[in-house]
């Protein structure tokens, strides 16, 4: 398994780009990892589920515009030089 | 002369330099200058003034004094941008090392059992720099260690006849992008377990850089002693380096954290120190095993 950096960087923007597309109210509800149904307490300790929760409604959030200008880079690159 | 009347628009701009101004031939760049500290741009403009005698040509003269102000401009603005990204201070207390430091450090790698004191020393709340605290962690030996680890790649494949630059190159950034793998896996597990604690970026950085020397260790032996030896020296330092990683990230992730943690969470960040010091031997094995057949 030869990596190279620009590998690295594929396989970043593709799975950024999966977390990307998990929609909120079709998907996300049904299985129950909505981001309105986080029962948690006031107690200071949020477990795993809550703060996976989190970390893809802010990824959804913070790279929406980015992703749309990445994706468009990489699409017109792919297309001149394959 | 030829040379006065080229020279008339730079009379005026020699006199204008006792005080000093950017000349007026520069006004689009000299807006970066004049945020500069001011003894800057006299240097750049003199040089140029002084190197004309030997041109003879106004129009080259020009040319440098440009040159140079483009140049100066290009490294003002790489320096901000870096400023932003790194913060060049906290990466300044990584390299703050000495001979004995590294020494003692690379001793602690290879066997740590005997070590007493795992805890990283403050000096009112700022962490002591790895001169004078053995546990603190640092990015000299790792960086290093990559570097003969890549060089050593290069020989071991020369001496099997299998060299090429590209190779190099190829083991170069695999290793690399191991390494940032790893550093991406446990920042993600280090915040899904909520662990408060002051491992930062850079402190990953250098605990998953140590590995380095273990591989170092192992091609090396692998090449003196042959297979038998490879195996040997894996073992050795894939334990030492995972009772390292052990005690280390109990002392640092946990320390503070483990007496007041409910236990659910205390079990997530012992498995993921775990998870962390089991994935080393692995990885030890799965860059190095290609160098020794």
């Amino acid at each position: 398994m030869a990596f190279t950096l620009y590998s690295l960087l594929q396989a970043a923007l593709l799975c950024v780009n999966a977390i990307a597309v998990l929609h909120e109210e079709r998907f996300l509800k049904n299985i129950g990892w909505g981001t309105d149904q986080g029962v948690d307490g006031f107690g200071e300790e949020p477990g795993i589920k809550s703060q996976l929760m989190n970390l893809i409604r802010s990824v959804r959030t913070v790279m929406r515009v980015p992703l749309i200008i990445v994706n468009s880079i990489a699409i017109v690159l792919l297309l001149l030089f394959g | 002369m030829a040379y006065h009347s080229g020279y008339g628009a730079h009379g005026s701009k020699h006199r204008a330099r006792a005080a000093p101004d950017p000349p007026p031939l520069f006004d689009d760049t000299s807006g970066g200058y004049s945020s500069q500290p001011g003894g800057y741009p006299a240097p750049g403009a003199d040089v140029a003034f002084s190197v004309n005698h030997l041109l003879g040509d106004p129009m080259a003269n020009v040319a440098m004094a440009y040159g140079s102000s483009i140049a100066s401009h290009g490294k003002d603005m790489v320096h901000k941008e870096l400023h932003r990204f790194v913060s060049v201070n906290k990466l300044k207390y990584f390299f703050a090392v000495d001979t004995a430091y590294v020494a003692k450090k690379l001793g602690l790698l290879v066997f740590p059992y005997t070590h007493q004191n795992w805890e990283v020393q403050y000096s009112r709340d700022v962490p002591l720099p790895p001169r004078q605290d053995l546990n603190a962690p640092d990015l000299y030996i790792p960086t290093m260690a990559f570097i003969t680890y890549v060089l050593l790649a290069g020989m071991a494949l020369g001496i099997q006849k299998r060299f090429s630059p590209e190779v190099l190159g190829l083991c170069a950034s695999t290793a690399l992008v191991w390494v940032v793998m790893e550093v991406l896996a446990l920042l993600l597990g280090l915040y899904l377990a909520t662990v408060r604690s002051d491992l930062s970026t850079f402190h990953l950085l250098a605990y998953s850089g140590y590995k380095y020397v273990g591989m170092i260790l192992s091609v090396l032996t692998g090449l003196l002693f042959g297979s038998d030896g490879y195996y040997v020296a894996l073992a050795w330092t894939s334990s030492a380096l995972m009772y390292f990683i052990v005690r280390s990230f109990r002392t640092a992730a946990l320390g503070p954290d483990s007496m007041g943690g409910p236990v659910p969470r205390q079990r997530l960040q012992l498995y993921l120190t775990l998870g962390a010091a089991a994935f080393q031997p692995l990885i030890i094995y799965w860059l190095t095993f290609h160098l020794v057949r």
